[in-house]
């Protein structure tokens, strides 16, 4: 499941409806992880710019693995503005027995971080600029450089 | 016609442009000064699958788009 909302997300909502969809599934593990907008910086906030049909395909292919050791996957990502101590991005790994879904959320969120096609810009005295520095070149870039 | 699009914080109008293959489409963003500094680390897509190769065929109707550098989260 990939859930994309406009500005920031409803944490607890999110967690709950996730708890309650999966909780007569059998999974023995449910190892969610919330990030949310920290005060660093100067900034007011952060906005996000998302990809869908790339983000997408890149899920399911994410959700294909999870289904090959019995788990499965969820995730929520903001569009556009988030402010400080709110959260942007939510990712979920239930699984039968916790090492695997303990496993999974760091490779699934490292991947997500290195791959997803979502561009981030920090919000500050009104401007929305671009987090370049932070920002990482999916694997295979500057094939037309 | 092939349709070019730049994501993110690239920031550029699409393009219409009549190529074959994404050498040509090099050789014509390489003339543009602007997009000097996204081509070294954007990745391309072709109608939404990621490629790897600039000798990638392009026909009529494709869509090209180009990710610069990820930060989701």
């Amino acid at each position: 499941m990939l859930e994309l909302h406009d500005g920031s997300l409803d944490v607890s909502n999110i967690l709950d409806r996730w708890y309650k969809q999966e909780r007569k599934s059998n999974y023995g593990a449910f190892i969610p992880f919330v990030g949310t907008i920290r005060d660093e910086d100067g900034i007011d906030g952060l906005s996000f710019d998302v990809y869908e049909p790339i983000l997408e395909s890149w899920f399911k292919n994410w959700q294909e693995k999870a289904h090959k050791k019995g788990a499965i996957i969820k995730m929520a990502h903001s569009r556009g503005d988030v402010m400080l101590h709110e959260s942007s991005y939510i990712a979920a790994v239930f699984s039968p027995k916790r090492r695997v879904a303990l496993e999974f959320i760091d490779e699934f969120v490292e991947d997500f971080k290195a791959s997803a096609p979502i561009w981030k810009y920090d919000l500050k005295n009104t401007e929305r600029i671009y987090a370049k520095d932070r920002s990482t070149a999916i694997a295979g870039s500057g094939i037309l450089k | 016609m092939v349709r070019v699009e730049f994501l993110g914080p690239i920031n550029k109008e699409p393009l219409e442009l009549n190529i074959s293959n994404l050498n040509e489409l090099a050789t014509i963003l390489q003339g543009d000064e602007k997009m000097n500094q996204w081509l070294e680390n954007s990745a391309v897509a072709v109608n939404d699958m990621m490629v790897s190769s600039r000798d990638t065929a392009l026909k009529n109707g494709d869509k090209v788009s180009l990710l610069p550098p990820v930060c989701g989260g």
